[in-house]
């Protein structure tokens, strides 16, 4: 990738997590794993999903407004999980 | 009656879907391919397979809810052509916004791959009207992500307008789901979804046939 490309990149990283109420059968059991290694004190633990992407666009008005459409259409399933959008 | 199988990489449960509709309905299913933008004219029931569609990457059936044959499966239950979607199909059914809810990981974290009893909750729809209200029926269930979630508004609803099809009986819930649910209909009452595998106990070679019902219930072959 030359300085050109590099400047007319985008960089994004999506979180998605699942929803308040939804039951984590695998965060709990990664809480459980945490205790049984000494870790005392570890309240509640939820487990999601994070995605790097790189967008070819300098305009990030552009660039969120599509990524929030990836998010919709395919990155999280907004019946049971919500997503974040962060610009590097 | 004319049917459809839909393929796509990663589904395996095909080639018995194809054999029960074959055995059940008297002649063979055509097959769709997922690149595919049309179903064949006249078919009345279109099904999607178990598997493991795209390797169940980033969820079960996610990537295959997206594949240009969905929106020709869409199109035609709009029209009110039976679509049926098993284990994997049921998944991708729900990633493809056609049933309401979801489907998480197991509450075990395992895999399953056992037979439970099912309960016939709703006998009056075009997948179950061979059935009786209440019958107790045999059938396999094989898949780690089966434990069906709804948010309590959409639960309220899908109980109060009979679209909860299948139960599993009491005590074999083998994943969790909420209200002990195994397969749910659409409001119109042509999409229904189910975990478990009514194409693997049609015979005795399965060592049962309980599964019969459903299909002749589907391709309108039920016995007099």
């Amino acid at each position: 990738m030359d300085a050109f490309e590099e400047e007319h990149m985008i960089k994004a990283r999506v979180t998605v997590t699942l929803k308040n109420g939804v039951l984590d059968p695998q965060g709990k059991a990664i809480e459980g794993a945490l205790g049984s290694l000494g870790f005392d004190g570890v309240g509640h633990v939820r487990q999601g999903k994070v995605f790097d992407l790189e967008l070819q666009t300098a305009d990030k008005a552009k660039a969120e407004a599509e990524l929030k459409d990836m998010c919709e259409k395919l990155l999280a399933n907004t019946v049971i999980e919500n997503y974040t959008i962060a610009l590097a | 009656m004319k049917s459809a199988v839909v393929q796509l990489p990663g589904l395996n449960r095909d080639r018995d879907m194809i054999a029960a509709l074959t055995k059940i309905g008297g002649k063979p299913p055509v097959t769709v391919w997922q690149t595919e933008t049309e179903i064949p004219a006249g078919v009345d029931l279109i099904v999607i397979p178990g598997g493991f569609s795209y390797g169940d990457y980033l969820r079960c059936g996610a990537i295959a809810a997206r594949m240009p044959i969905m929106q020709a499966i869409k199109a035609r239950a709009e029209a009110g052509v039976k679509v049926l979607g098993v284990c994997n199909g049921f998944q991708i059914l729900l990633e493809a916004g056609m049933l309401p809810g979801a489907l998480m990981r197991n509450a075990s974290l395992k895999f399953v791959c056992k037979e439970i009893r099912l309960e016939v909750v709703n006998a009056e729809t075009a997948f179950s009207r061979a059935y009786a209200k209440g019958q107790i029926l045999r059938c396999p269930v094989a898949h780690h992500d089966g434990n069906y979630f709804a948010d309590a508004e959409t639960m309220a609803r899908i109980e109060g307008n009979g679209q909860v099809v299948f139960r599993y009986a009491e005590g074999t819930n083998p994943n969790g789901s909420m209200n002990d649910i195994a397969g749910v209909i659409n409001e119109k009452g042509n999409v229904l979804g189910m975990m478990p595998h009514p194409e693997n106990l049609i015979e005795a070679a399965h060592g049962g046939a309980d599964g019969r019902g459903l299909f002749a219930s589907a391709l309108d072959v039920i016995a007099a």
